[in-house]
């Protein structure tokens, strides 16, 4: 009986179905759309993270460079000093040619051993430690200077240079370096490249002179795996060609070695700049980033959710979007749907308290009759709940094939260090690295979209249910059928 | 057999308190047709609510048999209801989304019986008021002498032993009126019911055992 009952009731008051139904349709399909974009951002922010700070990092620690001293007259790591003996001189040509393996500019070190202090840090489940570096080459020619001579008057023309008549002709080339342990591929730098070529760095590699090359750099350096580069001054064997998921990403580099050799070439012996550290569960990562904060006080600890907040660009206005007006017209909709569910169900049973009165007087049970009104709003909700999927898929699907692309930015900010002559840089101001990258837009569907849009339905149908059937309870037969008379 | 005693049943309308019922003492032995009649608010519907345990008396007891109909809780009233009384209104009552069939099969809805037993039954009670044809029409394919059979088993589909029909012919003109009359006194003598009928309509009282008249809550028998 309650089947017939329920279906005829439906069937029989089409249009009180569809209204229902509908609106409880458009509101789950607003709820799917909203929620499966909000996902498709969160993955977008992920993969523009994961290819700045590497897959699975979900802490970084750095060290805020401190400003030079006052008076600091070393020029800094882009000046190179000559002396006179200097060079190869042939046919009264000196050159000249000279590298020099450096900190990046506006990084700072700090000592080694603070990888072993987060290590032992509660819940941290991998970290590894990185030492960025800037590899510079200045190969210069000049005439060759005799000392102790001046010219005379009358004297011939000055003679040598690369031009013959005096002059001279530099050329300064740089490159990045990044050490990093090659044992550790789970976290760091390593995790956020793709080997193209050739093998990537092994344990087996720790002290070697070995390299993997960014396959971009390779290409405009003419560069090939079994080739050699080299790092101040020392030939290094390419072992492979990586890319890296983007060529501004902080982990990214044009040439990566490891560790021990890098900190040795650069005289930063026990030094490195980063650590990228993965918590055990995204629910330790706020204790195992206050841990680390407590045990390295002089250290910068950033979360992904700090990093998240620089995600700038259209993927941020998306994001923004998403979250503030996607979230509030959902449930704003939503509200609605279940506001029109209940009012149409009030509505139903009040129309309909000769047929409860009468029931009542037949002898049905109020608990029979408001699983009757119950069961009816349910399935209207279950209808909307389906017809909501639907659309909600749909909408999905659109978004997927639209694809709209987004460009995210992302800054990193890191006061300067000390800068040499001409380095166009400034002293303790800060400095910001950015790095944009264009994201395709994807919406995903997951299973739990399909439940929440399900669960909303059936609270929905629910809630409009319980108030209608308890509405229903309420008539006395008598007055039920008085009230009609 | 029905016994009321002293039944007063009083309604508050705002700050005014309306006597619908004052003091009626009656007895009812089982099989018998009664009419009740009386003006518009002369207090029928309300005794016919205290005979069909709808309703309380404000004072006073009504007995169903052995059972106190002004003491029992809603439950309780609801399962005599639903076993041992049957109605019939004047507007039909029919749901609307339902075929008669069905309509007459939610009479059996609350006794728990097998989708097979509420069929055969529904079908069998159609067919003795001669409706076996029309079983899965809506009430509105349906005239208003048919609907009120329609009504008449679903009053009766559950076998209760009193009938209460609340001006069964009110709706209805006077061919189609002698009809259902005819109808329901031949079920009343065939199965031994106890009908309780409440009318306007003087044709229809003379046609029970025993005629009653009831003005301004005060029950009389009518000679």
């Amino acid at each position: 009986m309650f089947i017939t009952y329920l279906r005829r009731e439906l069937a029989g008051r089409r249009k009180q179905t569809a209204i229902v139904a509908i609106g409880m349709a458009l509101a789950i399909a607003l709820v799917i759309i909203v929620n499966a974009v909000s996902s498709g951002v969160q993955l977008a922010q992920a993969t523009v993270l994961e290819s700045v700070y590497g897959v699975g990092t979900d802490i970084t620690v750095s060290q805020t460079p401190t400003a030079p001293t006052a008076g600091d007259t070393s020029g800094g790591p882009q000046r190179f000093d000559f002396g006179a003996a200097d060079g190869t001189a042939t046919d009264g040509t000196t050159t000249v040619s000279r590298s020099r393996l450096n900190a990046t500019r506006g990084t700072s070190t700090f000592d080694s051993t603070a990888l072993a202090t987060v290590t032992a840090v509660d819940n941290v489940s991998g970290a590894s430690a990185t030492l960025a570096l800037e590899n510079t080459t200045f190969n210069g020619a000049l005439p060759t200077f005799t000392p102790g001579t001046a010219p005379a008057e009358g004297a011939t023309p000055p003679e040598g240079g690369p031009d013959g008549a005096g002059g001279s002709s530099f050329n300064v080339d740089s490159f990045s370096v990044l050490g990093l342990d090659p044992a550790d591929e789970a976290v760091g730098p390593l995790s956020a490249v793709t080997l193209t070529d050739g093998r990537s760095l092994t344990k087996a590699d720790a002290g070697a002179h070995v390299a993997v090359l960014d396959s971009s750099y390779a290409t405009s350096a003419s560069l090939a795996t079994g080739g050699t580069v080299a790092i101040a001054g020392t030939d290094f064997t390419i072992v492979g060609l990586v890319t890296a998921a983007s060529a501004d990403a902080a982990t990214a580099a044009n040439v990566y070695i490891p560790l021990d050799v890098a900190q040795t070439l650069s005289g930063l012996t026990g030094q490195v700049s980063n650590i990228y550290v993965q918590a055990a569960s995204s629910t330790d990562i706020a204790q195992v980033q206050s841990d680390i904060g407590k045990a390295l006080p002089a250290t910068t600890v950033k979360t992904q959710a700090d990093l998240a907040s620089s995600v700038s660009g259209s993927l941020s206005s998306a994001s923004d979007l998403v979250k503030n007006l996607g979230l509030w017209l959902s449930l704003i909709v939503l509200a609605a749907a279940f506001l029109i569910a209940v009012l149409f169900t009030v509505s139903g049973v009040t129309r309909r308290t000769r047929e409860f009165g009468t029931l009542k007087a037949i002898g049905w049970s109020n608990g029979k009759i408001v699983r009757q009104v119950a069961g009816e709003s349910l399935v209207q909700g279950l209808i909307g709940g389906a017809a909501g999927i639907a659309i909600g898929l749909l909408g999905i699907l659109v978004v997927n094939l639209v694809a709209p692309t987004l460009t995210a930015g992302t800054t990193s900010v890191a006061a300067a260090g000390p800068g040499g002559p001409g380095a166009g840089r400034g002293f303790g101001g800060a400095a910001q690295a950015a790095a944009t990258s264009d994201i395709v837009l994807t919406a995903p569907v997951t299973v739990s979209v399909i439940l929440i849009a399900v669960g909303l339905s059936v609270l929905g149908g629910l809630l409009a249910g319980a108030i209608g059937g308890w509405r229903a309870s309420r008539l006395r037969p008598a007055e039920a059928l008085r009230s009609i008379a | 057999m029905y016994e009321l005693t002293n039944v007063t049943k009083k309604y508050d309308q705002g700050k005014r308190s309306v006597t619908a019922l004052s003091n009626v003492t009656l007895t009812i032995p089982d099989g018998q047709m009664v009419a009740i009649q009386g003006p518009t608010g002369g207090g029928k519907s309300t005794l016919l609510q205290m005979l069909g345990a709808l309703d309380r008396p404000t004072a006073g007891t009504v007995h169903l048999g052995e059972a106190d109909l002004s003491r029992l809780g809603d439950g309780k009233l609801g399962v005599i209801r639903a076993t041992k009384i049957g109605f019939v209104f004047q507007g039909f009552n029919l749901i609307p989304t339902l075929t008669a069939q069905e309509n007459v099969e939610t009479a059996l809805a609350p006794l728990g019986l097998g989708h097979a037993d509420r069929r055969s039954r529904a079908a069998a009670a159609l067919e003795a008021v001669g409706l076996g044809d029309r079983g899965g029409h809506l009430p509105a394919e349906l005239s208003g002498g048919q609907q009120q059979r329609v009504a008449i088993a679903r009053a009766l589909v559950k076998e209760p032993a009193v009938l209460l029909a609340d001006e069964p012919t009110g709706n209805l003109d006077e061919g189609t009126r002698d009809e259902i009359m005819d109808l329901l006194e031949g079920l009343w003598r065939d199965r031994g019911l106890t009908l309780i009928v409440v009318t306007h309509d003087s044709a229809v009282a003379r046609r029970a055992q025993r005629r009653l008249q009831i003005k301004q809550g005060v029950l009389k028998e009518v000679a």
